[in-house]
């Protein structure tokens, strides 16, 4: 049992409730034009539907006369569970037992007002790793408010002072006068009661029964049953399937197309080109293609196939990988723009007793969703339904009415669940394209994107050549560090840019070690290539990441140190840095090292091991987060490697659900993982080589070691988010693992077989 | 037309029997447990069982199944809603991230515990080749060594 809080914020983050108050503020003004209105507008449903509903509380809250508690969640379901963690910090302040919790999905909510269209529920959308972080105290404040409308309801019944009352799970009581009541029986009175004008405090963090505490994922049983309804399992009336044929060539356009034989195939209803953007110019979709309509997915398939189009004219015909290649290096011979320099780099470089310089290519890569992209919509005269899995609900409304010009406050958008996104689902192109599609054709359809339409129509992690450059003292202390590099910036199509801007998501100025060193310098060569790029799960971290990591591991060899006490020291020069990146506003650096000490004492990698294994290790702060891995490998003559044993480890502040933690620290560490042992993105002729999971080929379990920790170490009260943070460390830790194991230093990504060729050599 | 069974009723298609047996599935008997992820047999969402024996459903046409049993992730649980102990093992474990993979790693993993009751970590990474984007193979494993556990016990 606890009591009301109305002072204690104690052990709450002091920075966090005034930001939130605000957004608390504004969700309730977006409906009622009043700021004394809180967001919880007792008697509307949670659809959005005005029509009073006396079980509910607010938008996000309805209690059944059984006790039975359904919440509802705003937020987009990648995989991250969301659907299970921003429930559990309603339940707990509104005090219910978890196990009577129902998760039910909302569609996205904006209400036009006279300054543009603002939110209803609050903010929806993920990406960054950010679903938490923003709905930590507003979601917490939703279920204190419905717990005291119900406290509130209570003391009226009964007719004494609400101070005197208090809640066990499901019920108020008061111990006082001897009463108790469910909270199904108290709801519809609570929900007839004005809203509290601002929200209760906080229940206290000591309190907590559910939060912080491992759950189990409310949706696993409808997974493993498969009732679980991703977008593409979406089925509604008098449905058409519909697929499109996308230029094969970057930026080609469609010359004229022969559709005879697609028409015949039975099923096939409707043929038509589909215009795409022009090179260079803004988009709504990626490609200029030809859609295939049909009466069922494989015929519309079918008819693609038989479909005959001669593609136009592209500028990135003779685009190649090995020609981007070639030019990095070729800018790297020149001088780049310099995006940051601190001290005097060049004169702290001739100063210096030891200088390293190295080289890292990192490639381009696929987001390649398991769920293919796919989108149902229903363009009628005046609105539009969309249904689609997508990360940001409300690009997607924005989309619909770029490509039909119909007022986004008819423009119905529910979130699908989510077959994966990694960054892939913050574009809403196939959303736009299925909108085309219906607008075309007055039908409601759905569009299905096959893996090849997947693999070759992405926004792919932009590849990179890095040299990276460190000046030592005689004492081996690192004081001048710089790193050169050129890419395709994930900027892409983005007219308005500067080109002096281009830099900003490759190279995140404050990541270490730029506090830690004295001279410092970043430069940039931008190297456009027709390939679109866009945001990779953990963008240029994983990247920046990977090269990083690699470095230090060099710089220890070269100059005889150990890579764990040169880190340490590197770490320990400052106790607290800005960061001005996202993730900031601060970065401290004990806490990677802490980690450190942690993940290399568990794998004990001092210990000595025998010929051909290798143990290595690497450390990296993404988005407010922090994790670290040591992974030792086995490797034998021919070259052949295998990973024994991994461990990793995640500060993500405070763990909300360590269960949910755990799991993204053990998938983001096989992607990253999956990732740098043999995928790459390459282009012949202006057009993508790879097509499907045969040459794509990511990860299956057999090289996923059975020895594999996953640690989830608290630091404070503040939750960071947590589905990017658990990649960047993973990819260096095994390549210094196998220079470890071998003396082989991978300096390209991915490593496919590279080693292979190495020992043989 | 074809004959044939799914889930122990009695079905007919009438459409085109070139229609890989995925898409019948999905848009014609409106079961979308069997997931699209490949087309070329490599990813296994979309993995089900016909006979007995765990199939790809993308790469099986329906042609080929005339008088044959499909059982897909739907009707996996008994029909009072016990759950098999494969599945039983992955709600333990908390397996799924999106879950989109999960029920053809299920069904597949259903096939491999009745040829290796008490698998090895190698009979597992020699046998089970269904494809998970989220990288939920460290609870797949644990959850297949569960599954097998409880299987033992039932009997």
């Amino acid at each position: 049992m606890w009591k009301n809080h109305r002072t204690s914020q104690s052990r709450s983050n002091p920075t966090q409730p005034d930001l939130s108050r605000r957004r608390f503020i504004i969700a309730g003004t977006t409906i009622s034009g009043s700021l004394l209105l809180g967001l919880p507008l007792a008697g509307v449903a949670l659809s959005g539907d005005p029509a009073g509903d006396s079980s509910r509380i607010g938008f996000f809250i309805k209690i059944l006369e059984n006790g039975d508690v359904i919440i509802g969640n705003a937020q987009p379901e990648l995989g991250q569970g969301l659907r299970t963690t921003l429930p559990m910090l309603v339940a707990e302040e509104l005090d219910i037992s978890f196990d009577r919790v129902r998760i039910e999905s909302m569609p996205l909510g904006i209400v036009k007002t006279a300054d543009g269209y603002t939110w209803k529920y609050g903010g929806q959308g993920v990406g960054g790793s950010t679903g938490l972080t923003n709905n930590w105290t507003y979601m917490r404040e939703v279920g204190a408010t419905a717990r005291l409308m119900l406290i509130q309801a209570a003391a009226r019944l009964w007719n004494v002072p609400v101070e005197q009352c208090s809640t066990l799970p499901g019920q108020v009581i008061c111990e006082t006068a001897g009463k108790k009541a469910s909270y199904g029986e108290l709801v519809k009175l609570a929900s007839s009661l004005p809203m509290p004008e601002e929200a209760p405090a906080l229940k206290p963090m000591d309190d907590y029964r559910l939060v912080g505490k491992p759950q189990h994922n409310k949706e696993v049983q409808d997974i493993i049953t498969g009732k679980a309804k991703f977008g593409s399992d979406v089925d509604m009336p008098d449905m058409r399937y519909a697929v499109i044929q996308r230029s094969p060539v970057l930026n080609g356009t469609v010359s004229s197309f022969d559709d005879s034989a697609t028409r015949a195939v039975k099923g096939v209803l409707d043929v038509f080109p589909v215009e795409g953007p022009a090179p260079g110019a803004p988009y709504h979709i990626l490609a200029h293609g030809v859609a295939v309509v049909a009466t069922s997915t494989w015929a519309a398939i079918k008819g693609r196939k038989v479909l005959k189009v001669v593609w136009g004219e592209s500028p990135n015909r003779d685009d190649n990988s090995e020609k981007f290649w070639q030019q990095n290096r070729d800018m790297l011979a020149t001088q780049g723009q310099i995006c940051h320099d601190q001290g005097d780099f060049p004169a702290s470089i001739d100063a210096s007793k030891t200088v390293v310089r190295h080289r890292y290519e990192v490639p381009f890569v696929s987001h390649a969703p398991l769920e293919p992209q796919n989108c149902y919509a229903w363009v009628q005269k005046d609105k539009v339904h969309v249904i689609a899995p997508t990360q940001m609900p409300s690009g997607a409304s924005r989309s619909a009415h770029a490509v039909t010009d119909i007022p986004r406050e008819n423009i119905k958008v529910e979130m699908a669940r989510v077959g994966g996104a990694f960054g892939r689902r913050l574009t809403n192109d196939y959303v736009a394209e299925a909108c085309i599609i219906s607008q075309k054709t007055g039908w409601p359809i759905k569009l299905q994107w096959t893996r090849e339409d997947d693999i070759k129509n992405d926004f792919y992690r932009p590849g990179g050549t890095h040299e990276l450059i460190a000046g030592l003292d005689e004492s081996k202390r690192v004081t001048a560090w710089s790193q050169r590099l050129a890419s395709g910036s994930k900027y892409y199509r983005r007219p308005n840019m500067p080109d002096e801007d281009l830099w900003k998501p490759e190279l995140y100025v404050d990541d270490f070690p730029k506090a830690m060193v004295e001279n410092f310098r970043l430069e940039y060569f931008h190297n456009p290539i027709g390939l679109p790029r866009g945001s990779w799960r953990g963008p240029a971290h994983v990247v920046n990441g990977f090269v990083i990591q690699s470095f230090l591991d060099e710089i220890a060899h070269e100059t005889g140190q150990d890579p764990l006490e040169l880190r340490l020291e590197l770490l320990g020069r400052v106790e607290e840095q800005p960061y001005s990146n996202h993730g900031g506003p601060v970065m401290t650096p004990g806490r990677l090292a802490r980690l450190l000490k942690f993940v290399t004492g568990r794998i004990d990698y001092k210990a000595k091991r025998p010929k051909g294994r290798g143990v290595g290790f690497a450390a990296h702060f993404t988005f407010g987060g922090y994790a670290a891995h040591a992974i030792e490998v086995s490797v034998n003559d021919e070259g052949e490697f295998t990973i024994e044993r991994i461990v990793a480890a995640i500060d993500c502040g405070f763990a909300v659900n360590p269960n949910a933690v755990q799991a993204q620290l053990q998938g983001a560490t096989i992607d990253a993982l999956s990732t740098a042992l043999e995928l790459e993105i390459t282009v012949r002729d202006g057009q993508v080589v790879q097509r499907n999971f045969n040459n794509y080929p990511l990860m299956k379990i057999d090289r996923v070691p059975a020895l594999f920790e996953a640690h989830v170490m608290n630091y404070d009260d503040t939750p960071t988010g947590v589905g990017e943070i658990g990649l960047a460390p993973a990819a260096p830790a095994l390549t210094n693992a196998i220079f470890n194991a071998t003396g082989v230093r991978i300096r390209r990504l991915p490593i496919a077989d590279q080693l292979r060729k190495e020992m043989k050599a | 037309m074809i004959s044939f069974q799914i889930n122990n009723n009695p079905v007919q298609f009438e459409g085109e029997p070139d229609t890989p047996l995925l898409w019948a599935l999905r848009d014609h008997f409106k079961l979308t447990g069997a997931k699209y992820g490949c087309g070329i047999g490599s990813c296994g969402s979309c993995t089900v069982h016909i006979d007995g024996k765990a199939r790809r459903s993308c790469t099986t046409t329906v042609s080929s199944l005339e008088g044959k049993s499909v059982v897909t992730i739907e009707g996996l649980a008994t029909d009072d809603g016990q759950l098999h102990p494969v599945q039983q093992a992955w709600l333990e474990e908390d397996v799924p991230q999106c879950g989109y993979c999960q029920p053809g790693f299920i069904m597949s993993t259903v096939e491999f515990l009745q040829k290796h009751p008490d698998p090895s970590d190698e009979d597992i990474n020699t046998n089970i080749d269904n494809l998970c984007r989220c990288g939920t193979y460290v609870r797949v494993r644990k959850a297949i060594h569960r599954a097998a556990e409880l299987t033992a016990k039932g009997k």
